[in-house]
């Protein structure tokens, strides 16, 4: 290189130090590049959710609700969940995977707000959830599926759907800075999902599980967050199950919002 | 320059610098002092503690014990101080490879406060840094000698007082060494002060104004590369004999003539020993000859880290045993 240029490039003026909201726009800006340079991320993150709605709309539709049109209307709510919990394992491997590269040690060692790299994840995750959550809403539709509360309340189970992946998006992020290896963390997060994922009200009315199941899908949170979406796109939602839906994500918050800041800060 | 610190600072005091991963202390008490704009160079075999020892004093690691003071800024006291003076360019390209190179610039100049003149100052380094033909490719495509270059521009979106460089030039071809060494000097010109980890001692004298060799977590020596070569001689005579059996009387004979102790590589028939000059060493080898112990080459060279090591701590630069810890 030119000793010329480097003059150049030396004497620079530092600009005023930014705030902690331009730290988390430029995070934010990263995330939405990688939309643009790794697409087929999305492929990951749609094909199960869709290949749960295809197999089981056509398989069992018809012998669980008379007709495929009545079982997209009682499953897509439920799988828009499912999605959303599968998209946070995906979030907690890409913390992982940058953390192993040495990328975060150069954002750890810059004078910016310490938390301002978990905002552009999150800005990463409320992008993926949506997209993902539209595309599914999209075949649901070309399935049969109708929502019966219309727009608005679509918009509103998407707010829901995007407050309960933010707060299952910190049990991922605990795992990602925990284990050493991406790979970790997928086998773990889907191990602890799958359970949840299936032994829940998703797929099938619990009504003719064995009572002891019936009693931890009743529990399982992922059943409540099923119902209130279910309400809220279908009708009949109450701020009752809003509120039982949000418990779980809201607690998550709470607790490991803060362990990930400390073991962040730790390392 | 404005973003320096008065010039009767020193950019790098340490004092009794200790971190310890589990049993091992990777770092055992070390103390530095780093001039303003000179190049410092840590020396070491992997596993030393330099990286340790640098991933401190770049805020990312919390020292066990010790204090430390970049440009004037305590480390544990104000670690966000010191993080506005420092650059860190680790040992692994601390880059995002799904980026192009201009976009993980760009997003640096904005983390730095540049705002609307991010793209700017990004087209700025990457022409500095023979990058402007790859701006727009991603950085996985990048060749290690790019995404180095690449990761240096990007310690430099703002001048730093203090410049950490981990092992610069390791995996790079002679080209691409030589052009990064080209890059250090001349911001070491401009008054950056550089503190760089290498495992050749080749590159910390080509480069650094002082050397501190690190072993096993303490530092074992300190000085220019002229005190140190005093130390270790200033070149090394390697002999390769003919006859393996005869190693032990040549190397006896060697050491008669020249003093030191001889490192011996049996499998190789191969000596090495410390000689004064060349004058002594060719005496050396005459006298190897005249006494029958047939050649089947030589020759002299300047000490290699290992010979260094051989001559401060009568080991080689052998690597500590793996902690499970990143050095």
């Amino acid at each position: 290189m030119k000793p010329a240029l480097t003059t150049t490039v030396v004497q620079v003026e530092r600009p005023a130090v930014p705030g902690a909201l331009s730290n988390a726009l430029a995070f934010g800006w990263r995330a939405v590049l990688k939309f643009k340079h790794v697409p087929e991320q999305m492929f990951d993150l749609v094909m199960t959710p869709l290949m749960f709605t295809l197999l089981f709309t056509f398989v069992f539709g018809g012998a669980l609700a008379g007709s495929t049109e009545n079982y997209v209307h009682f499953l897509l709510p439920g799988i828009l969940v499912q999605t959303v919990v599968f998209n946070s394992v995906y979030s907690g491997m890409g913390l992982s995977t940058d953390l192993g590269k040495g990328l975060f040690d150069r954002f750890r060692s810059l004078p910016i707000w310490s938390l301002a790299p978990f905002a552009g994840l999150m800005v990463g995750d409320v992008l993926r959830h949506l997209i993902a959550a539209l595309i599914i809403l999209g075949v649901g539709m070309a399935l049969g599926y109708r929502p019966g509360t219309g727009f608005a309340g679509v918009l509103a189970a998407l707010v829901l759907l995007i407050a309960i992946g933010f707060g299952v998006g910190w049990v991922f992020l605990v795992l990602g800075l925990v284990m050493r290896t991406p790979n970790t963390v997928m086998t773990l997060g889907f191990t602890g999902i799958m359970p949840l994922v299936f032994a829940s009200n998703i797929m099938v009315d619990p009504g003719t599980m064995p009572d002891w199941l019936r009693v931890f899908v009743d529990v399982n949170p992922v059943s409540r967050m099923t119902t209130a979406m279910r309400g809220l796109m279908n009708g009949g939602a109450t701020w009752g199950a809003i509120g039982l839906a949000l418990l779980t994500p809201a607690l998550l918050t709470v607790t490991l919002a803060p362990l990930t800041l400390w073991l962040y800060r730790r390392r | 320059m404005q973003t320096m610190p008065d010039s009767q600072t020193p950019a790098i005091t340490a004092r009794g610098l200790v971190k310890s991963f589990g049993a091992v202390r990777a770092v055992d008490g070390i103390d530095l002092d780093v001039p303003r704009g000179t190049i410092f160079g840590l020396l070491g075999p992997n596993g030393a503690g330099k990286t340790t020892l640098l991933r401190m004093l770049a805020t990312l690691l919390k020292p066990d014990a010790g204090s430390a003071q970049l440009a004037g800024h305590d480390l544990l006291a104000a670690p966000h101080e010191v993080r506005k003076a420092i650059s860190l360019t680790g040992q692994f390209a601390s880059l995002d490879e799904d980026l192009t190179g201009r976009e993980n610039l760009i997003l640096l100049a904005r983390l730095w406060g540049f705002r609307g003149r991010a793209a700017a100052r990004a087209d700025q380094l990457l022409e500095a840094f023979e990058l402007t033909d790859a701006a727009r490719r991603q950085v996985k495509d990048y060749s290690g000698g790019m995404r180095r270059r690449l990761d240096i521009a990007a310690s430099l979106v703002v001048t730093p007082s203090v410049l950490f460089l981990d092992e610069p030039t390791t995996g790079l071809d002679p080209n691409a060494r030589q052009s990064v060494w080209r890059m250090i000097r001349a911001l070491a010109a401009e008054g950056v002060t550089i503190l760089l980890t290498t495992q050749y001692l080749e590159e910390a004298d080509q480069l650094a104004a002082r050397i501190a060799v690190i072993d096993h977590g303490r530092k074992i020596a300190e000085g220019t590369s002229r005190e140190l070569k005093a130390a270790t001689g200033s070149g090394y005579l390697h002999v390769t004999l003919a006859d393996p059996a005869r190693i032990e009387a040549a190397a006896r004979l060697l050491e008669e003539r020249l003093g030191g102790e001889a490192q011996r590589n049996v499998e190789g028939a191969a000596l090495s020993i410390k000689a004064g000059s060349p004058q002594e060493a060719n005496a050396a080898l005459a006298a190897l000859v005249a006494s029958g112990i047939p050649l089947d080459g030589f020759s002299m060279a300047a000490p290699t880290l290992d010979e260094v090591f051989f001559a401060l701590t009568g080991h080689g630069a052998a690597p500590a045993p793996a902690t499970g810890e990143p050095e």
